[in-house]
């Protein structure tokens, strides 16, 4: 079996004691010695950095890049304003999702976010364009931090000042110690923050002055995942999937009227007519909430009835474990729509049935600065 | 003395009872207990059987019997203070069992071993 790839950040991992887990290909920590719940609960509280260098960066270049992207992706990239950046998805033609990504205006390009597990295929799927005149440009000497938390505008502007006047989805270019960083305000813990590529010559000296600003604490991969749950934030490959839809993964928000049956610019991407029919017309099955009864997490795979015993199986988790912040165990999965909020359903754990709540998401309250 | 399992659990022989919990090796690679599920007390189980359920923040474990008896009692606070494992595993014991056909210890491992066996 092939070695798994390393970031730039590798060693400096290992030194703070990582445990290092494999990830789509790549090493990554999963915890530091702080812990999971301590890594969670310093991120809400103070400023968590985590290495991202696994995601994939891309370029699209090229006369209308906007507007060849929206062919393999239905968001409002042609509206998108220089500096700005916004989520959407990569469909196919049974109206499934093949990923996840974030794409930012930065004038004279496109810069893409995709994830490390689907980017050697999202990579192959963009080069379609190719034959429209769009050059694609894999990035691949760059690390990607994200720092995240209520003391990340403070933390990054002491070391990249302007930062701060950034607003959720800006993006833009600053320079730190000779190095060009492309910053966003985004993340994927819910809370506000910053996505950072920098020159992986400088990247692991970015990592280390973050580091040593107190408010600050490496984050793993563990704790990544307990952050995005209670945000209520899609994992791709567990949330949803290429037999999954958007309406059915509750990601229909991304695709604004502009690209909606009677838009301007409607359909005209892969899976169109069964994603837009499904929008217009409600969808069945949508990711829901979900909270337990008692302590009990309920994880990826349990099955949801409609009933505290027999009864008809609703769905499966496609997400769950402990919220720490949250206070107790928080799941998502994929149920009748038309369950209401407030509404029980039970969890099949271990042999016993669990009475579970439907709940809104997110489990947790953004703070993003708008 | 304390003995203890392959299974990273501790038993402390107290009369004709074992006390068991599972050891700071076992808790700091669980990661942060969140939840813990004990067995009736008065249940007969065997050897081997999985009776103590303990979820960390990353997956689902159990923890068997590690000898057939019935139990005797359970540590009722640790279902509302999971987190304790992680603070002190030594301390935070799960159940009592009595032992069918009286306490023997001798087939579990001592420290020197157990230390030998997680490196």
């Amino acid at each position: 079996m092939a070695e798994n790839r390393r970031t730039k950040l590798y060693d400096l991992h290992i030194a703070r004691g990582a445990k290092m887990v494999p990830f789509a290909g790549w090493d990554m920590p999963v915890q530091y010695p702080m812990g999971v719940l301590g890594e969670h609960l310093h991120t809400r509280a103070d400023a968590g950095l985590f290495d991202v260098s696994h995601m994939g960066q891309v370029i699209l270049r090229g006369p209308d890049a906007a507007l060849a992207l929206e062919t393999l992706v239905p968001a409002d990239i042609a509206g998108l304003g220089e500096g700005r950046q916004r989520y959407g998805l990569f469909t196919n033609d049974a109206g499934g999702v093949l990923d996840d990504l974030m794409i930012a205006n930065k004038g004279d390009h496109l810069f893409l976010v995709v994830n490390a597990a689907c980017a050697d295929q999202d990579i192959a799927h963009l080069r379609q364009l190719e034959s429209a005149g769009i050059t694609v440009q894999p990035i691949t000497d760059r690390a990607l931090l994200a720092l995240q938390g209520p003391k990340a505008e403070t933390v990054l502007d002491r070391l990249v000042p302007g930062v701060a006047a950034m607003k959720f989805m800006d993006v833009a270019e600053f320079d730190w110690q000779g190095a060009t960083l492309w910053i966003s305000r985004s993340g994927y813990t819910g809370e506000d923050g910053y996505e950072i590529s920098v020159p992986e010559a400088q990247a692991v000296a970015l990592a280390e002055a973050l580091l040593e600003q107190p408010e600050v604490a490496p984050i793993g991969l563990g704790a990544r995942d307990s952050l995005r749950l209670e945000a209520g934030m899609p994992l791709y490959g567990h949330d949803m999937d290429a037999a999954t839809r958007p309406a059915e993964a509750a990601l229909g928000w991304s695709i604004p009227k502009v690209r909606r049956q009677g838009g301007a610019r409607a359909g005209g991407f892969p899976g169109a007519d069964v994603i837009l029919a499904e929008l217009a017309n409600g969808a069945s099955r949508t990711r829901r909430g979900l909270r337990p009864e008692g302590r009990a997490p309920i994880r990826e795979g349990v099955e949801i009835f409609d009933a505290s015993e027999g009864g008809a199986s609703l769905g499966k988790v496609c997400s769950g474990g402990f919220g720490p912040s949250a206070g107790g165990p928080i799941a998502m999965a994929i149920l009748p729509a038309d369950l209401a909020e407030g509404a029980t359903v039970w969890a099949e754990l271990r042999g016993k049935r669990v009475a579970v709540t439907i709940a809104p998401l997110p489990f947790h309250k953004p703070s993003y600065k708008r | 003395m304390l003995k203890y399992t392959e299974e990273h659990e501790w038993l402390k022989q107290d009369g004709d009872e074992v006390i068991v919990g599972i050891t700071s090796h076992a808790s700091e690679q669980l990661g942060d207990v969140v939840f813990i599920e004990l067995p009736e007390v008065g249940r007969e189980v065997e050897a081997g059987e999985e009776i103590v359920v303990i979820e960390s923040v990353k997956a689902a474990s159990d923890i068997v019997a590690p000898v057939a008896g019935v139990i005797t009692a359970v540590n009722e606070a640790l279902p509302d203070t999971p987190g304790a494992v992680n603070d002190d595993a030594m301390s935070a014991w799960f159940f009592r069992i009595k032992p069918q056909g009286g306490v023997d210890l001798s087939g579990f491992m001592d420290e020197a071993a157990y230390n030998d066996l997680i490196g």
